[in-house]
């Protein structure tokens, strides 16, 4: 049996109240919020902040596959599976892919997932993550969200089993972005609801009824990933209200090629054994996969649910702060020098410490240390280390301050002094944090983020946040 | 204990710009003012000078920076740095060459040409990095002594705050009375609590100037000293410390003190036979970078107990006329901090203090024997190089 082993969502601490884009332009319309990454987090870190959260309760190991979905990847020529794969630990033996310029690269990574774990692999762990730009002052940017999701797919503890799935493809412009485009753009709304997913929805459903024999009726939950005003064309496919899934748009909006799996994995998190759901992609056609839920869900819970992620904001953003986070307004630099390009064989080296977070300690007195070190700090002996891994510790604040000098997109910059449980410390900035959020002595966790971006290259290194 | 350099050396003449902003002076300029006023306050000529050492973090590289300008005759001259204790390291480099013999005059020299850049502010120069160093500017670094400090000693932020802000006041106070000082207008408690945030807690009169400016010493053997002049300043101790950084990885470093002050004053007063600081030393300068920072060299140094030092900021310990005057000349803070320079400009200031020719902000009783303390750091408080020197005016 395939199906899903384990799941998480993830939803930025940032939102945007769609009254302060309106309040901006003089106009009304869409009420709710929609959540944004921080300056410093992009589709990859939330990515890496779900998968972190799927694998919490430690139940899966061995992770054959990494397949990222996205249609905003940090780079336009070299993948991040590799630095999610490397954030996660996971063994260089796996394969990486990443499925992109699609809505429906979410789904669609799932089912070659399926088929990965058909054709022999342990497990493949799908996580996506988006933040699909919207021209100002327009639709897109008031329903577009940010987030990131995960789905590991196996064949051992599943939680919801695949009962089938089938796709259409079908060649339409009706949503596109071209390189070196600014913000999304799309057809004639109408023209979309007529031969857009009005096309591709219906004889996707017809495929993947036909295939399993399941019928509209036996639907728990249909997740279709596009505004509630759009779902409504599930209704004449033969669903009733109650069984269309929450679409998110008031509270995180619509987040590109993670939004079917977000969406899955808050239904989930609701769900009992026995439901059967209906998970839509769309994009230039479209995907269905009908799970079915098993007793085994009792058993799941994640660190955090997406209902916990949320309600757990700060909302209070400003547009104009926003769109200087997208850099998106020609704001003055900072007057520092700017950041200049990370030596490459540098990040190789400290890879482990980097990304995944590793220090040593020390074999011959026991005292971890990040990051590490040759020579013991402690007993001074030397290269008598072992790697220690923090990423996953918790740790309390020692000491702070809020520096309005450094180089940053959103001063003040918090640095913090972390104290981690078992030992060791890490001196970094911290994320999503106001210097008014902080209190000597409180706990914090790890959360991977994007240092900068100097010369084409990101630089990913670990901040602290308060506990979300 | 090592045998130790105490009163091997002298100091025979001494120089200082004024720190400014020098938009229309050159490094080089700066260099030629402060070595031909050295030349003068000794009294030599610069022939007789058989070696050089130059302190600058950054402001240009190797002996030649020195020895084009000033045109000295093919003798050594080695650029040092140890970021902002390279001033202090020139000059113990141009001891040690004195006193092993190998020299028998030489010149420290420190300089720093900071507002060139077109940025407020220290700017960091490193080599290549992987990215990941934290965004943290030199004065989110100190600052993050004030709330550790206060929490451990149950001081209320604005009380500490408040304490912050007298140590401020005290160095503007002095640096008022001093020509040479960057900064000469006094400052007010109103001022320094409600100046501009720069990293909290600290605001921007929390901070010292940033300014263009060099300084000078020509030391010889102690017995050749009254060959030039009759008020000698004897070297009685120099230490560095450099830390292994231990603050970073080691939960047990607690922000409330910087380890390599205490490694560094331990060594000098053993050198300069000082048991007591407190009560001996006659006059400090010491590395007021941030006003956290001064707070804590006092306890570092033994100045005040643990967790004392904040009282004896509000009893008026360390003003100019009080028990143990620090910073008379106005400190980092009021005189400036044109990095290489600063070392030199200390010990100047003790060299000025103990020849009753610092004019109105003379100190009135300096304890006998008349006993001086430099201490300059250089990096972070959780890993730095550390740099102590006692100066006394009479031999043993």
């Amino acid at each position: 049996m395939i199906g899903i082993i384990a799941c998480g969502g993830y939803v930025p601490y940032n939102r945007l109240q769609r009254s302060e884009i309106q309040k901006e332009f003089g106009t009304n319309g869409l009420k709710g919020e929609r959540a944004i990454a921080g300056f410093d987090e992009d589709s990859a870190t939330m990515a890496v902040a779900a998968s972190l959260n799927a694998l919490s309760n430690g139940a899966v190991r061995d992770l054959a596959g990494v397949y990222f979905a996205t249609t905003t990847s940090p780079y336009a020529e070299k993948q991040s599976d590799t630095l999610i794969a490397a954030a996660l630990d996971l063994s260089d033996q796996i394969r990486t892919a990443e499925f992109t310029n699609t809505l429906r690269a979410g789904t669609t990574a799932l089912r070659a997932a399926f088929d990965s774990v058909t054709a022999g692999a342990s497990s493949v762990l799908v996580t996506a993550g988006d933040m699909r730009p919207g021209g100002a002052s327009g639709q897109n940017e008031a329903t577009f969200g940010d987030a990131g999701a995960a789905l590991i797919i196996g064949s051992e503890n599943v939680l919801a089993s695949v009962v089938g799935s089938a796709s259409i493809a079908l060649d339409i412009v009706d949503t596109w972005r071209n390189q070196g485009d600014t913000m999304v753009r799309n057809w004639d709304e109408r023209y979309q609801m007529a031969y857009g997913y009005g096309e591709a929805i219906p004889r996707v459903l017809k495929a993947v009824f036909e295939e399993t024999g399941v019928k509209a009726e036996d639907i728990s939950k249909v997740i279709f990933p596009v505004a509630p005003k759009a779902q409504a064309l599930l209704l004449k496919q033969g669903f009733e209200r109650g069984q269309v899934a929450d679409s998110l748009l008031n509270d995180v909006g619509l987040t590109g090629a993670p939004h079917p799996l977000l969406m899955l994995v808050n239904e989930l998190e609701q769900s009992s054994a026995g439901d059967k759901i209906l998970l839509l992609g769309y994009g230039e056609g479209a995907d269905a996969i009908i799970f079915e839920v098993r007793p085994e869900i009792a058993n799941f819970k994640p660190r955090r649910s997406v209902a916990d992620l949320v309600a757990s904001k700060r909302n209070d953003i400003t547009y104009a702060t926003y769109l200087k986070w997208r850099q998106r307004l020609d704001t003055e630099p900072p007057r520092r020098p700017e950041p200049s390009r990370p030596s490459s064989p540098f990040m190789r080296r400290r890879a482990k410490n980097n990304l995944a977070l590793y220090g040593s300690r020390c074999t011959a007195c026991g005292t971890p240390q990040f990051p590490a070190q040759r020579v013991c700090y402690k007993c001074r002996k030397r290269d008598e280390m072992e790697p220690y891994g923090f990423r996953d510790k918790s740790g309390r604040l020692t000491t702070w301050s809020a520096d309005y000098l450094s180089y940053s997109l959103s001063p003040p910059e918090i640095v913090a002094v972390i104290d981690f449980e078992g030992g060791g410390r890490i001196m970094c900035n911290m994320a999503d944090t106001r210097p008014e959020q902080i209190e000597i002595g409180q706990n914090v966790e790890m959360t991977l983020r994007k240092m900068f971006t100097a010369g084409g290259i990101h630089s990913y290194f670990w901040k602290a946040q308060n506990i979300r | 204990m090592t045998r130790g350099i105490r009163d091997k050396v002298a100091i025979i003449g001494m120089g200082c710009t004024k720190f400014s902003e020098w938009w229309d002076k050159s490094a080089s300029d700066l260099l030629v003012e402060a070595a031909f006023e050295t030349y003068e306050s000794a009294g030599i000529d610069p022939s007789q000078i058989d070696a050089c050492w130059l302190g600058t973090l950054g402001s240009g590289e190797s002996g030649l920076m020195l020895s084009e300008p000033l045109k000295l005759d093919y003798v050594p001259v080695t650029r040092v740095e140890n970021f902002c204790a390279s001033g202090s390291e020139a000059f113990r480099q141009a001891c040690y060459a004195v006193a092993s013999g190998a020299s028998d005059m030489a010149m420290a020299v420190g300089v720093e040409k900071l507002k060139d850049n077109g940025y407020s502010g220290l700017v960091g120069r490193g080599g290549d990095t992987d990215g990941t160093e934290p965004a943290i500017s030199a004065p989110a670094s100190f600052a993050l002594l004030a709330p550790a400090y206060f929490h451990k000693y149950g001081v209320d932020p604005e009380k500490g705050k408040e304490i912050l802000s007298r140590i401020a006041m005290k160095n503007h106070a002095n640096g008022v009375m001093n020509p040479r000082a960057q900064y000469r207008r006094a400052v007010t408690m109103e001022s320094c609590q409600t100046s501009p945030m720069v990293a909290a807690p600290l605001g921007i009169m929390d901070c010292s100037g940033v300014s263009d400016g060099a300084a000078a010493a020509i030391v010889v053997r102690a017995e050749d000293a009254h060959k030039y002049t009759d008020n000698p300043l004897y070297v009685k101790g120099l230490a560095v410390a450099a830390g292994p950084g231990e603050g970073q990885f080691d939960p047990e470093y607690d922000f409330t003190t910087v380890r390599e002050n205490v490694r560094a004053a331990e060594l000098a007063y053993a050198e300069a036979g000082i048991t007591d600081p407190r009560a001996q030393i006659s006059m400090a300068e010491v590395h007021d970078c941030f006003t956290p920072t001064e707070l804590v060299i006092y306890e570092d140094l033994g100045f005040s107990e643990r967790g004392k030092g904040w009282k004896d900021v509000l009893d008026g310990t360390f003003e100019l006329q009080g028990a143990l005057p620090v910073n008379p000349d106005g400190g980092l803070k009021s005189f400036g901090h044109p990095i290489g320079a600063s070392g030199l400009r200390m010990i100047f200031e003790c060299w000025t203090q103990f020849r009753r020719e610092a004019g109105e902000r003379q100190i009135k009783k300096l304890k006998k024997p008349m006993l001086g303390l430099t201490h300059n750091l250089g990096g972070r408080p959780w890993k730095c190089v550390a740099f102590v020197g006692i100066y006394g005016t009479e031999l043993g």
